[in-house]
C-alpha cells in the first residue's frame, strides 16, 4: 500500500541518480518498486502531476533575461488576450490575477524569456503588434536577482524530514 | 553557455518525461542512443553545474488540494537584504525574485491547504511589517515548463 503523503514527501527533493531510482524511493516509504511506479503513473493520469522529468535552471541555459509583463486589460477582453499571449514560443506563462487598486492596476501577467533584455523587449514588441494591445497600459518587470529557486515543497512535516533523511 | 550536442539531446528529451520503468536509464539509453554510464555522468555533471535542478514531479498544487499564490511587497532598497532573509526563511516560499518596480519583491507561496496561504501571508506581514499583495492565479491561459535548448 502506498501512503500518498509519504510518496510526495520522498519525491519532492527529486529522484536519486541511480539505476533503480523507484526502488530507492520504495525503500524509503516501505513500499515496492512496482507500487511506486504504478502510483506515479496514476498521479500523472489524474493530472496531479503535471510533468515528471528533469527541471532546468533556465538562467544557466542562455535564457539570461526574463520579464514578467503585466497588463491592465478591460475585464471583457482579458480571456481573449490571455489566449493570444500564450501563442508565442517565448512566452511560458499567461495568467489572469487580481488587481489591487490603487497600488496595482494590472490583471494579466505573462512571462517573456530571452537571451538578454533587448531580446525580451523585441519579443514584447512582436506581441504588442500581433495581439494589437498597444493601447493598454503595460510594464515589463525584469528580474535583476533570483534569491531562491526550487520546487515547491508541499509537505512540511515529520514525513518530509524522515523521507529526506532516509 | 555552450552545451555539447549530447547534453542538449538529454535536456530536451528528459524535460518531457522520465520513464516510469524499473530501470529508466536503460530505456533512455535505447531511446537516445547514448550509453547509460555516459548519460548518468552527463546528468551528474549538469546537476553539479547548476544547469539541472532536480529529477521529479511538478505537481498540480490546486488539484492536489494545496495552496499556491504569487505575492509581492514594496521593500525599501536599504532594507532589501534583511527582508529577503525573513521571507526566504519561510519553508512555504518557493521562489523569490527581485524585480524593478515599486513592488520589487516577488515570491511564490506553496502550502498544503489553501487556508494556509492566508496564515503564511499574515506571518510574513507581521515579521516584516510590510503589506503583502496576494495575487493568486484566477485563470490559466497558458503554461509551458519546457525549454528547448
Amino acid at each position: 500500500m502506498i501512503n500518498e503523503r509519504q510518496l510526495i514527501a520522498a519525491l519532492q527533493h527529486g529522484l536519486p541518480l541511480v539505476s533503480h531510482p523507484y526502488a530507492v524511493i520504495a525503500e524509503q516509504i516501505g513500499s515496492t518498486e512496482n507500487e511506486v511506479i504504478d502510483y506515479i503513473r496514476l498521479m500523472k493520469e489524474k493530472g496531479d502531476i503535471k510533468r515528471f522529468g528533469i527541471v532546468v535552471h533556465h538562467r544557466q541555459l542562455g535564457y539570461k533575461a526574463n520579464a514578467m509583463v503585466v497588463w491592465d486589460i478591460p475585464d471583457d477582453r482579458v480571456d481573449e488576450l490571455g489566449e493570444c499571449f500564450g501563442q508565442f514560443d517565448f512566452v511560458t506563462l499567461s495568467y489572469r490575477r487580481p488587481r489591487h487598486l490603487p497600488d496595482w492596476p494590472y490583471n494579466l501577467f505573462c512571462m517573456i524569456h530571452g537571451k538578454d533584455r533587448d531580446d525580451v523587449l523585441k519579443n514584447l514588441d512582436l506581441m504588442v503588434q500581433h495581439c494589437n494591445v498597444a493601447a493598454f497600459r503595460h510594464e515589463p518587470l525584469f528580474s535583476n536577482r533570483c534569491f531562491k529557486q526550487r520546487g515547491a515543497i508541499y509537505i512540511h512535516s515529520q514525513d518530509d524530514k524522515q523521507a529526506s533523511k532516509a | 553557455m555552450i552545451l555539447h550536442s549530447l547534453d542538449r539531446k538529454i535536456i530536451n528529451h528528459l524535460q518531457g518525461g522520465f520513464p516510469l520503468t524499473e530501470n529508466p536509464w536503460d530505456e533512455l539509453s535505447r531511446q537516445l542512443d547514448i550509453p547509460v554510464d555516459e548519460m548518468i555522468c552527463r546528468v551528474e555533471r549538469m546537476t553539479s553545474e547548476g544547469i539541472l535542478s532536480r529529477f521529479g514531479p511538478i505537481y498540480n498544487a490546486e488539484k492536489m488540494g494545496g495552496g499556491l499564490t504569487l505575492a509581492a511587497m514594496k521593500v525599501a532598497t536599504e532594507r532589501f537584504d534583511e527582508m529577503t532573509d525573513i521571507v526566504n526563511s519561510f519553508d512555504e516560499v518557493a521562489h523569490n525574485y527581485a524585480r524593478d518596480h515599486e513592488l520589487n519583491m516577488w515570491f511564490v507561496i506553496a502550502t498544503e491547504t489553501p487556508e494556509q496561504i492566508t496564515q503564511v501571508i499574515s506571518k510574513i506581514e507581521k515579521k516584516t511589517g510590510l503589506k503583502v499583495f496576494n495575487m493568486p492565479k484566477q485563470e490559466e491561459y497558458f503554461l509551458e515548463l519546457k525549454f528547448e535548448v
